[in-house]
């Protein structure tokens, strides 16, 4: 299973912004640590700003903070802005469409689906901060 | 293994949050005040009455005689094999805030002894207390107390309230897949 890098991006982003709530980040603070560029997280903030999940000011000490409810707020949420989880379109574009094989693959792709949906739409932001808490107290691999 | 409610009681205002000092507890007032609110003791069998009202209220159906007889049945068994518990104001303990039901199973599918949660229920006018969330840590020192290392429960999967307070108390998706067939 691999997100869209601009997913991963939105739920990095957000769960800075969770973490430091007592102040604005930056672009530039959060790019730095995930070392990607702050053109494609400019375009990705932007997308959760129309989406009211973060809010930014503008000058010094500027920068985000998120808005939402992270204890209602699940990665379902945040994904959804940048990628469709689910089922294809349904508009008979698929080779093959038609057919019991197909029709037998779209039953097995419907499992693996619903199992997807139900994991990320459980797991809410403030659930996520405490899993990063785990993973820091978690004895490094070796 | 005999525990007193006084002990669960004990346990209920100290599980929320177990990694968080006591002091800090102290001087949290919102915490003190859901603390106090409620406390966690061993079922009676005159609590089961209210347990099928409240379980009821919340699936629609009515299922006095399968309550009885699971509390029966776990009191026959005897703990740690069955454990039910219940929260109860702390200022009216005749008002039944929530209860949690639990089992250890061993060997099952192959699997080491662990804890099984197959039944929480939280008034709905108690919700936001923490009183689930007290419930799920008591029921866990039950399971640690009687030496499991794993605790288990199974969800529907579109059944989002207990899929988001679940995973909120840090369970996750368990090594099991749960398979079934159409026999009609």
């Amino acid at each position: 299973m691999k997100l869209q890098i601009a997913s991963r991006l939105a739920i990095f982003a957000v769960l800075e912004l969770t973490e430091h709530a007592d102040r604005q980040m930056t672009v530039a603070d959060i790019a730095a640590k995930y070392g990607v560029s702050t053109h494609h997280l400019a375009k990705v903030m932007h997308v959760l700003g129309r989406a009211g999940l973060v809010r930014s000011a503008r000058g010094a000490g500027g920068g985000y903070q998120f808005c939402g409810n992270a204890r209602r707020t699940t990665l379902l949420d945040v994904i959804e802005f940048f990628e469709p989880l689910g089922p294809g379109d349904g508009d008979g574009g698929e080779p093959g469409n038609g057919t019991s094989e197909a029709g037998a693959l779209d039953v097995v792709l419907g499992e693996i689906n619903d199992a997807v949906r139900a994991t990320f739409g459980s797991i809410t932001i403030e659930t996520m901060r405490r899993l990063v808490e785990r993973e820091r107290r978690a004895p490094p691999a070796a | 293994m005999k525990r007193s409610s006084t002990r669960l009681r004990t346990q209920s205002r100290t599980a929320r949050r177990p990694s968080q000092p006591a002091e800090a507890r102290a001087a949290n007032p919102h915490a003190a005040a859901q603390a106090s609110a409620f406390i966690v003791r061993k079922a009676k069998r005159g609590d089961v009455a209210a347990v099928t009202a409240l379980d009821e209220r919340i699936t629609g159906l009515a299922k006095s005689e399968h309550w009885l007889e699971l509390y029966d049945r776990q009191k026959k068994a005897g703990q740690p094999a069955g454990i039910f518990l219940v929260a109860i104001g702390a200022e009216a303990p005749d008002q039944l805030l929530g209860f949690i039901v639990g089992e250890i199973r061993a060997w099952e599918f192959g699997s080491a002894p662990c804890g099984w949660v197959y039944a929480l229920s939280v008034d709905p006018q108690s919700r936001q207390l923490g009183v689930g969330e007290a419930l799920l840590e008591a029921m866990a020192g039950e399971f640690r107390d009687a030496g499991v290392a794993k605790m288990r429960t199974m969800v529907t999967r579109d059944n989002l309230l207990p899929m988001l307070f679940f995973r909120g108390e840090g369970m996750m998706a368990g090594p099991y897949v749960q398979l079934e067939k159409d026999l009609h």
